[in-house]
């Protein structure tokens, strides 16, 4: 039935059939690659030969937005339209690059060139407005450079680090990734030789003793995490990196695996060590393509150094590392959503219990981390638990990393000890506001973060300091929005990501997310209704309190917030 | 938590002291002390997702609601199926759903709307869910606009019992369908017309054609003259 010739598809599904179901998604990127799409003549040869229904094969492209099942463009145009590009006019050049190809928003120019999408948010907040033509990123987009921009003339956007305590970026900033010879250099991997002159016991007393919590966004002490798996029954047991950064305004992760990869790998191959697996993966987001190939080309180093393999430095350890590349679903941040995607499946978050730590990827003891979590570990091991705290507070101990964003002067990713203000970020660290226009208000923790106040500028930027004040750390975002904007052109952004991005599996998510986006877009247009708060407020109460997963149970804490703060917002103008 | 050592837990809900079996759930729990808690995606034949949250319940000292039908009771816990949290997660998602989907022909949702006070027009403009009805097949008809998602047809229709795996779904969030393989009509698939997936349909999305047929008003001389080639063909 089909016109395609499969060979050079069955080529590389020979390869992959070990893998079986798992390796649906590398054969699903395999044949986008070959073909531009995935025919159904091309998913049914993948459901053959990896011996996954047919139905499933389906299920999982229509899951993901980085998957066609129809041709588009050759190159598509993903223009991000979140928040952070969103404040630096990307609507504009959605509407520019559409009106300059004669088509519109998801359509294909008649030349058959390009398809330009609305993408959410690409994690290039500091080059707002940002987009990924093709595999190639830019930023700093603006209207007049439309041509450019489709001619990928523009410049690789290049990472911008700053801050006080450069524990975790001090490799970062280059404008490309650092070598294994020079991550050498500055004492890299001199944590992992650590790690394996102890027992890994001993390994995980250490991350214990440093109180490192993750990074990820739930504040989950690390060394619990580890000891739970190291105890935890089931052979193999496995690592996961969870590197789907998505959460609208982060960007902290790409910087730390583009510029340097080894301090992941090495906080992975600790984690192995002391947990007992022999196999970590690496789960890149679908978007971040230039960490997927620095990182790749990390491990392929790594390996022939002896820093991954068999019997790494001579320790009788063994662990390897297997790259995996997600296909837009932000959901798939999710630990448990994540596990099922790196098995073939639609990315739908598990039921909990059991947790990752007994019943975690394959069913396996797993312990999943996020990037900068990871690259915690190498410090800890090599300078021990003692030095690691000296930076920050009693209860936040360390260095964290803010993706300060928004209309700032320098946007950028900023590593700083625990416990300075968020004032000393906006002001000191990157410049203050960018225009003469005044602060608004400052989004803390993401888009499923709250809203801070400018007589707020004054809280601790600590796991404490913001409880008290009311605000999350989430992934770190600090998007500063001046008074230029319309906050409740903000708030339907935020509202149009969770509708985008809900996976559908529970009802308050997946209806919540879609009512919340309608209301609030009737109050961005000004013709909010009398009822609509109250609708507001049971949807958002309903999604926090009912939904499966994080993401539904914070789809609405902007949202909650801004009722809190600005309540004649939702009136009718 | 720790259970008991002859494997029985001791644990309160609404007030009442239950106890059951270790590893029983909160839904099963309040059933056998005669509290009856609603459930939409919920079938004692096929797998529980936890998905429609309509059976959510209070634990005490929990962050969030639970899902009854899927959280294991525990010794001590103390459960409330009907304190002010849970009744506004329920109303709302009772009121999201009968905004979403048509719920005409699914008469134990329509009771729980009346028990719970929710308001069918809480969410005016509010997008629908809204299919044409397939009709690709002599035994049943797919109307899509009634489905809930309850995945009960995927489900029954894969590991649950018939092994076939004809289904899965189309998209995602809000706009997530339940689908073929690029929604080949049914007899092109897997399909093995068991019936098993209209069997545990719980809103008539899913329905013989027969009776699909006699409602559309045509007389059964009638169904057998419009299909007499289909009626006696077995499918692949």
């Amino acid at each position: 039935m089909s016109n395609f010739d499969l060979s050079p598809l069955q080529e590389q599904l020979q390869s992959m059939q070990t893998q079986g179901r798992s390796a649906l998604l590398p054969a699903l990127h395999a044949a986008q690659e070959i073909y531009g799409y995935i025919p159904e003549a091309v998913a049914q040869e993948i459901g053959r030969s990896l011996g996954v229904p047919l139905a499933d094969v389906h299920g999982v492209i229509e899951f993901y937005s980085l998957f066609y099942s129809a041709p588009p463009g050759q190159a598509v145009v993903h223009i991000c339209t979140d928040i952070a590009c969103a404040l630096r006019g990307s609507e504009q050049v959605l509407e520019t690059v559409c009106r300059h190809l004669g088509i519109r928003e998801g359509g294909t120019s008649a030349d058959g060139a390009f398809t330009v999408q609305r993408a959410p948010c690409l994690g290039l907040c500091e080059h707002a407005p940002a987009a990924l033509v093709g595999k190639s990123a830019a930023g700093e987009i603006n209207s007049h450079a439309v041509e450019d921009l489709l001619a990928g003339k523009l410049p690789a956007p290049r990472a911008i680090v700053g801050g006080t305590q450069r524990r975790l970026t001090k490799n970062c900033g280059k404008g490309r990734p650092t070598t294994l010879a020079e991550y050498l250099e500055g004492g890299g991997y001199a944590g992992l030789r650590r790690a394996l002159s102890l027992s890994p016991g001993a390994v995980i007393d250490a991350v214990k003793d440093s109180g490192l919590v993750g990074r990820g966004g739930a504040a989950f002490p690390t060394g619990v995490k580890w000891e739970g798996a190291a105890q935890a029954p089931g052979e193999p047991k496995y690592v996961v990196c969870n590197a789907d950064e998505s959460e609208p305004g982060t960007f902290k992760d790409r910087v730390l695996m583009e510029d340097d990869p080894h301090l992941t790998l090495e906080g992975m191959i600790i984690a192995g060590y002391a947990i007992g697996a022999p196999k970590g993966y690496i789960y890149v987001r679908g978007e971040y393509l230039q960490s997927y190939k620095t990182l790749g080309d990390a491990v392929a180093e790594a390996e022939a150094a002896g820093y991954l393999g068999k019997n790494i430095l001579g320790s009788g350890f063994d662990f390897e590392i297997e790259l995996r590349l997600g296909a837009g679903a932000y959901i798939c941040g999710e630990e448990t959503a994540l596990f099922e995607s790196i098995e073939g499946k639609r990315g739908f978050p598990r039921l909990k219990p059991p947790f990752p730590t007994t019943s975690g990827l394959f069913g396996k003891p797993t312990v999943i981390n996020n990037v900068e979590t990871l690259c915690n570990i190498p410090f800890i091991l090599a300078e021990g638990p003692e030095a690691f705290r000296r930076a920050g507070t009693e209860k936040s101990p360390g260095t964290k990393l803010f993706c300060l964003s928004g209309d700032v002067k320098s946007p950028g990713v900023y590593e700083v000890p625990f416990g300075v203000s968020l004032r000393y970020l906006l002001d000191d660290l990157a410049g203050g506001m960018r225009s003469g226009s005044p602060l608004q208000t400052v989004l803390v923790g993401g888009a499923a973060g709250a809203f801070a106040t400018p007589d707020q500028l004054d809280v601790e930027m600590s796991f404490e300091g913001l409880k008290s004040a009311g605000l999350p750390l989430g992934s770190g975002v600090v998007l500063a929005i001046d008074q230029t904007h319309d906050l409740r052109q903000v708030l339907l952004n935020l509202a149009r990501f969770f509708a985008h991005e809900s996976c559908g599996k529970c009802y308050p998510c997946q209806l919540g997310t879609q009512r919340q986006f309608e209301i609030l877009g009737r109050v961005a247009a000004g013709e909010a209704q009398s009822e609509d708060v109250a609708r507001l407020s049971d949807v958002g109460w309903t999604m926090g309190d009912a939904s499966i997963c994080g993401l539904g149970q914070t789809a609405a804490t902007a949202t909650l917030s801004a009722i809190r703060l600005w309540p004649e917002m939702f009136g009718a103008s | 938590m720790e259970s008991t050592t002859n494997n029985e837990i001791t644990l309160t809900i609404d007030g009442r002291a239950v106890t059951v079996p270790a590893g029983t759930t909160i839904l099963q729990a309040a059933r056998e002390a005669g509290i009856e808690i609603p459930v939409i995606c919920y079938h004692e034949a096929t797998t529980s997702n936890g998905l429609c949250r309509t059976c959510v319940v209070e634990v005490e000292g929990a962050r969030v609601l639970a899902a009854s039908c899927v959280a294991q009771a525990a010794q001590n816990m103390v459960v409330h199926t009907r304190s002010e949290r849970v009744l506004r997660s329920r109303r709302t998602i009772l009121e999201m759903l009968s905004s979403a989907v048509d719920l005409s022909e699914a008469p134990e949702i329509q009771q729980m709307i009346e028990d719970y006070g929710a308001d069918t027009q809480r969410f005016p403009a509010a997008q629908k869910r809204e299919f044409a009805l397939l009709d690709d097949n002599p035994m049943y008809v797919r109307d899509y606009s009634k489905c809930v998602l309850c995945w009960r047809c995927v489900q029954v229709c894969a590991e649950d019992a018939q092994y076939t795996y004809a289904l899965s779904y189309n998209g995602r969030g809000f706009n997530t369908m339940i689908s073929t393989f690029f929604n080949e009509p049914l007899p092109a698939t897997t399909c093995v017309f068991c019936g098993q997936c209209v069997g545990v349909c719980p809103t008539n999305a899913l329905k013989p054609r027969r009776e699909w047929l006699l409602e559309q008003g045509k007389t059964p001389e009638e169904i057998i003259a419009l299909t007499p080639k289909e009626r006696r063909r077995r499918p692949q």
